[in-house]
């Protein structure tokens, strides 16, 4: 119980921080609305390919948004080492990791209520309010599964200088699987999905999510270490 | 510490060696492919590339938990070698993998599902190595190393399920059972020639590791002793 509690704090401390200043939010939201534009003009007008790219797109622009978002969450931590007075506090170490994972999983859903409209404006695309409700499932565990090992790589590179290059280099080969299961997924919802395919790819999201979220708890412990 | 150096260096002198004789028997005795002609010849390398890179994965693995576990820098030292050798056969398999697909497939890229694997593990492993540069500590250096590595690895069946799904085009894996005994043994030969050559430089990249390892113990109380020095004046 001890362990939930101490994940419940560090999750409400990220949230009150940034409901106090909000800028990494509105910068995140900015930044994926600016990206989806960016693709339409490497696409050009075509209006039957956009539709066709749509779901790509969304995904990448999480993906991309998501960079930005999980530097940042321990980039506030590492300002006058306030990780370590949290550690001394004494915070458990596993709950620092899951209570970060789940206000980065947040912080990356909130992008779905401002992208997803975006997109079907600048893309010509159709949703009905079930598709909403799908999109929005799926868009959750796309979130949990980059959440994983982002919050680890990211808590690892805030460390170092080089963070803007290595965080994208470490975490993008990594999360293949989780932009391929959510391109086609989100792709099938919005272009229509004749052989039921949504499933296998949610549940390629879900293991990957349930995988990362255990491992990285594990690891994470070593990766604070104080020159472990 | 010298007659356990002759030994590793024999391990590589057995595998050149056999990598020679493998390679004759592969371009000169066995019989060409009924559909694929000379091309295929170079399954004798390919494969092995293959089956030791992924291999030498499976060792930084085992060896990057080994180094969570008891924090020693010899398994560091062993991790970094399995990689960096890992990479460098994983590199040449995609490079050979390349030159095979032009004359067969017609591209020289296709997004297979053994292609696009090889390429994601390959950049999943550099990755490791790029974070490895930029950490100063060598404990710090060690912990991270490994917990990239355990991450990495885990991640590689997920994407080699996940481009099956996507789509596929290579051809079914071959087994002694499929191929003309001529052929088999020229591609053992030259498995066990790499293996070999694998422990070698495995062994080689370590010792290199941990001489640096002995040398920043070293450095780091001069350093020290330096900065506060400074920091008095």
């Amino acid at each position: 119980m001890k362990i939930l509690r101490q994940t419940w704090a560090v999750v409400r401390k990220d949230l009150l921080l940034e409901w106090r200043g909000r800028s990494r939010i509105l910068s995140v939201l900015l930044f994926g609305v600016v990206t989806l534009l960016l693709f339409s003009f490497a696409v050009g007008p075509d209006s039957v390919m956009l539709r066709t790219a749509a779901g790509g797109f969304l995904v990448l622009a999480l993906l991309l948004s998501s960079t930005l978002s999980l530097s940042e969450s321990f980039r506030v931590e590492q300002e006058l080492r306030a990780i370590e007075g949290l550690l001394l506090l004494p915070v458990d170490p596993v709950a620092l990791y899951y209570g970060k994972c789940l206000s980065n999983t947040f912080f990356l859903m909130l992008l779905a209520p401002v992208l997803t409209p975006v997109t079907l404006i600048l893309y010509s695309v159709e949703l009905d309010f079930a598709g909403f409700l799908t999109l929005f499932g799926l868009w959750t565990l796309a979130a949990a599964g980059l959440s994983a090992p982002g919050t680890l790589y990211a808590a690892m590179t805030s460390r170092l200088q080089s963070q803007d290059v290595l965080l994208p280099l470490l975490l993008f080969p990594l999360v293949i699987p989780v932009l391929m299961g959510s391109v086609k997924s989100v792709t099938l919802l919005l272009t229509g999905d004749p052989m039921s395919q949504i499933q296998s790819w949610t549940l390629l999201l879900a293991s990957f999510a349930i995988i990362y979220w255990s491992l990285c708890g594990l690891l994470f412990p070593h990766a604070i270490e104080e020159g472990s | 510490m010298s007659q356990r150096m002759t030994k590793i260096h024999l391990f590589g002198l057995v595998g050149l060696l056999l990598l020679l004789v493998g390679s004759y028997l592969g371009l000169f005795v066995a019989p060409p492919d009924r559909y694929m002609g000379d091309v295929q010849r170079i399954m004798y390398v390919h494969l092995p590339s293959a089956w030791n890179g992924m291999l030498c994965y499976l060792f930084a693995f085992g060896f990057a938990i080994a180094s969570i576990w008891q924090h020693k820098p010899k398994w560091d030292a062993l991790t970094v070698g399995a990689i960096e050798v890992g990479a460098v056969l994983n590199a040449l398999l995609l490079i050979q993998g390349s030159i095979w697909a032009r004359p067969t497939w017609g591209v020289w890229w296709d997004w297979d599902v053994r292609l696009t694997t090889s390429l994601i593990m390959f950049l999943l492993f550099a990755g490791v190595l790029a974070l490895r540069s930029f950490v100063e500590d060598p404990n710090q250096r060690a912990t991270w190393t490994a917990i990239a590595t355990i991450v990495a690895f885990i991640d590689v069946p997920l994407v080699y399920f996940c481009v099956r799904w996507w789509r596929s085009l290579h051809q079914v894996q071959s087994t002694p059972d499929t191929v003309s005994s001529a052929m088999v043994m020229p591609l053992r030969l030259n498995s066990i020639a790499i293996f070999l050559l694998v422990i070698w430089m495995v062994a080689q990249r370590a010792r290199l590791e941990m001489i640096r390892h002995q040398k920043e113990q070293v450095d780091e109380p001069a350093r020290m002793a330096t900065v506060g020095g400074l920091e008095n004046v």
